[in-house]
């Protein structure tokens, strides 16, 4: 089929992982914080199904079946919180809440 | 129509030629997308970065050989996570003054520290791949059915313990999305709780 360098491919997840995080550690704003983690979670992903078209083993593509559904079941449960935070502080802002009485 | 028919038909040849330049066309989409989404102050529109970052990843699995993957990234990621996403954003009533004051959150001088820390974190995993040899290697499609042998068989603890993590995560949305219930009179206040 086709030829892939094994490292530029590498070194695309880790790009998208690096950038994942920088968005994770410098917005504010929670929906952006979920998608940053979103974006390191496919960068893992990406990692996964790289190493499994390396050695053509189907246990990579496996792997990001798993990543998939933790992602799915993550989310639902984040965006709830989100819905929950905003319904009761008004804000979407992470710093504002800092007072979790429950 | 022409035209699309016309890129169809050459692209079919490009293909075969060669799928490595697809490969690189579609990391500089993906790296490009995904810095928008986390400098975006509108949530809808990173939203949609976001989708176009993750449909380039599903290209990337497509030059890999890994064809199931790649279709499971565009339905689920790019389809059903994006939506569930774009749903919360609509009931949070974003507006161009939540924008706004979103412009505001973030200030140049904020990018700094983490951008410095994860910098040096890049730099040390590029130099770990430039100390290896930039291998090539041919890719050869790993079908469906191996994936599902392997997800059924070695696989099939962690499929079942899959199924108890999406069953806690409906029960949980359900439990914190549940909005509480307003006794219809003060009278009932007590019997509501």
């Amino acid at each position: 089929m086709s030829a892939v360098p094994l490292e530029t491919g590498l070194l695309l997840a880790i790009i998208l992982f690096v950038i994942g995080l920088i968005g994770l550690l410098v917005r504010r704003n929670i929906i952006f914080m979920l998608m940053s983690i979103e974006i390191m979670l496919n960068a893992a992903g990406l990692a996964f199904v790289l190493g499994s078209a390396r050695w053509i083993q189907a246990d990579g593509q496996v792997m990001f079946i798993f990543i998939l559904a933790m992602a799915a079941a993550e989310v639902s449960v984040g965006l709830a919180l989100i819905l929950r935070i905003y319904n009761t502080f008004k804000t979407l802002d992470s710093d504002s809440i800092n007072e979790m009485k429950g | 129509m022409v035209v699309g028919g016309w890129l169809f038909v050459n692209l079919r040849i490009f293909e075969k030629k060669n799928m490595t330049l697809v490969f690189h066309i579609a990391a500089i989409v993906a790296i490009v997308s995904t810095v928008l989404v986390i400098t975006q102050t509108n949530a809808v529109h990173a939203l949609l970065y976001l989708v176009v970052s993750l449909l380039s990843v599903a290209v990337i699995f497509f030059v890999l050989g890994a064809h199931f993957v790649a279709a499971l990234e565009v339905i689920i990621y790019a389809g059903a996570i994006m939506v569930l996403f774009i749903f919360v954003v609509m009931m949070l009533n974003i507006n161009t003054e939540s924008s706004k004051k979103e412009e505001k959150l973030i200030t140049p001088a904020m990018w700094v520290g983490p951008g410095i820390l994860t910098l040096i974190l890049l730099g040390e995993f590029i130099f770990v791949l430039a100390s290896g040899s930039n291998q090539i290697f041919r890719t050869q499609e790993v079908t469906p059915k191996q994936v599902g042998l392997s997800l059924f068989n070695t696989y099939l603890i962690g499929v079942e313990l899959a199924g108890m993590l999406l069953m806690a995560g409906i029960i949980g949305a359900y439990h914190l999305g549940k909005e509480k219930k307003k006794p219809a009179h003060r009278f009932f206040k007590g019997e509501a709780e």
